[in-house]
């Protein structure tokens, strides 16, 4: 192709997506759904994956030793617990803390404040929190601790006064979270997979409806001897141009969106800021927004001018 | 669109010299359009062939028919000027489609507009011109490439008495300056005022050819 017919391509093209502005306009709107629906679904994508990680990140599993426990040994305990694989943190709450915190915790309750001073002394023993690298991972640690408890060779045999993994209710509860994560990792999958097709086969169609109108004058191009390409590649620029500028737009759109949203969604999610992640993945968002814009103007036109071309 | 046994054109066999006016008339569903199209390979026949020179135009590969009909300029009866592109650009279409290079264009096109009388009409669009014109439009778009055949289609077909005769007069000029001219009609008028070979057609048959005809059905 030569530098004539490069540019004759491009002025044709531009002058159809200007010429033919209500259809331009209403082809552009109808992408820009697309493109929002795109980007909205990288969100909720990120929102999703967050929240998931905070509420994967609550799970744990305590040790909690006897009061008479000496601290070295606890110690030893977590150093040989720290260099387990699946490990990624075992953190030490003296039984001190555990007073202290117990106090924070029950700071308006003045009553169990009562039955502790009324004690005279510390009832609680230190406890070790092990969080691990996955959800899945805490079967094996438990074991390993269960070996700790039992053999009577290791030096933590009597120190620990229970594990409560072993607790039916903690277990439970680790169960249905993990299972939670899991499905909620697939469904959001699936649903954003389905909108963002459907609203590309709605893009689709309306570019198809667009060519539509235009279809005699492609036959007339052809009896005219116009070839294939030639009447084809106006229209694939004008879908290029339809992408670039619903691409902006939809980038645009998100500036104040995510901004007006991104206080609540922390708060509500936790973790995420969409604002400054909108900003931070700035380079990415403006590839994939563009970039799907682009590809799905060009597919679109190509495979819609295609059935006029035929005589 | 048809049942499968519906035949348009039957046992037609005829041949055009280079430079010749042959008009081909008939009534309505005749078959007149349907041997047009036969001729652009816009359809294809069940049986038999078309030769253009030496080609048959129905092997010519789809991605090269482009080559075929820049040699041969179309005129129809309902104009078919892109609605979106003003006269002049109507015909550098054609030029531009042929590969043409930019600056035989800003001198062809408008030599051929002066040369249907629509100098002073470049730049409008095909809706903003009246139906002889934009006929004229399409005749120019039609002879600028220089084709070696003109097929015009009923191409007074919408035009009045008027505007009949001008586009008439201006096929008979360029067929003077050597182009073969294939002209199918049902205007009586046209024919008898032509005097040139008659091509008869009914229910898809030929059924007379003289040499120097009129309309007789």
């Amino acid at each position: 192709m030569d530098m004539m017919t490069t540019k004759r391509i491009f002025r044709a093209g531009m002058q159809d997506f200007w010429r033919n502005g209500f259809v331009s306009l209403a082809s552009i709107l109808v992408m820009t759904v697309t493109l929002f629906v795109v980007g909205m679904s990288i969100f909720a994508g990120v929102i999703l994956n967050s929240a998931l990680i905070e509420l994967r990140d609550k799970a744990d599993v305590n040790v909690y030793f006897t009061v008479s426990a000496p601290e070295d040994q606890i110690l030893q305990l977590q150093k040989s617990v720290q260099a387990l694989p699946e490990v990624q943190s075992a953190q030490y709450i003296s039984s001190g803390d555990a007073l202290t915190q117990f106090r924070a915790r029950h700071q308006d309750d003045q009553l169990t404040l009562q039955a502790l001073d009324e004690l005279g002394q510390n009832p609680l023993g230190a406890v070790l929190t092990i969080k691990a690298k996955d959800i899945t991972q805490y079967d094996t640690i438990a074991q390993f601790l269960e070996q700790q408890q039992t053999s009577s060779s290791g030096g933590a045999s009597g120190i620990i006064d229970k594990i409560n993994y072993f607790d039916a209710q903690h277990r439970q509860a680790l169960d249905t979270l993990q299972n939670v994560i899991a499905s909620s990792q697939r469904l959001g999958f699936i649903i954003i997979i389905i909108l963002i097709l459907t609203t590309i086969a709605i893009s689709f169609n309306t570019l198809r409806l667009a060519i539509y109108t235009s279809r005699e004058e492609i036959q007339v191009m052809r009896l005219v001897g116009a070839g294939r390409f030639y009447i084809r590649a106006p229209f694939m620029v004008e879908g290029v141009l339809y992408g670039i500028i619903s691409g902006m737009i939809t980038l645009l759109l998100f500036y104040p969106l995510t901004y007006w949203l991104g206080a609540s969604t922390e708060q509500f999610f936790g973790g995420v800021q969409i604002f400054s992640y909108y900003l931070a993945h700035f380079p990415f968002f403006f590839l994939v927004i563009i970039g799907t814009g682009i590809v799905v103007g060009i597919v679109s036109s190509f495979l819609a001018v295609q059935r006029y071309l035929k005589i | 669109m048809y049942a499968d046994n519906s035949v348009a054109l039957h046992d037609v066999s005829f041949s055009v010299q280079p430079g010749e006016f042959i008009s081909i008339v008939g009534h309505s569903g005749a078959g007149k359009t349907t041997l047009v199209k036969m001729l652009l390979a816009e359809d294809k026949p069940t049986s038999g062939s078309v030769f253009f020179e030496s080609v048959n135009v129905h092997e010519i590969p789809s991605n090269r028919i482009g080559e075929l009909r820049r040699r041969i300029g179309v005129v129809f009866q309902d104009f078919r000027l892109l609605p979106q592109k003003t006269a002049y650009e109507n015909i550098a279409f054609a030029m531009e489609a042929a590969g043409r290079k930019d600056d035989e264009i800003h001198v062809d096109v408008p030599h051929v507009l002066e040369l249907v009388d629509l100098g002073d009409k470049m730049n409008h669009f095909p809706g903003e011109l009246s139906g002889g014109e934009q006929q004229r439009v399409a005749i120019a778009r039609a002879i600028v490439n220089q084709p070696d055949v003109i097929v015009a289609d009923e191409p007074t077909g919408n035009l009045d008495p008027v505007n009949t005769f001008e586009v008439v007069q201006i096929l008979k000029k360029i067929n003077d300056l050597g182009t073969t001219i294939i002209l199918t009609t049902h205007n009586k008028g046209v024919i008898d005022s032509l005097r040139k070979r008659v091509l008869t057609m009914d229910r898809g048959k030929v059924i007379r050819d003289d040499r120097e005809g009129k309309y007789i059905l």
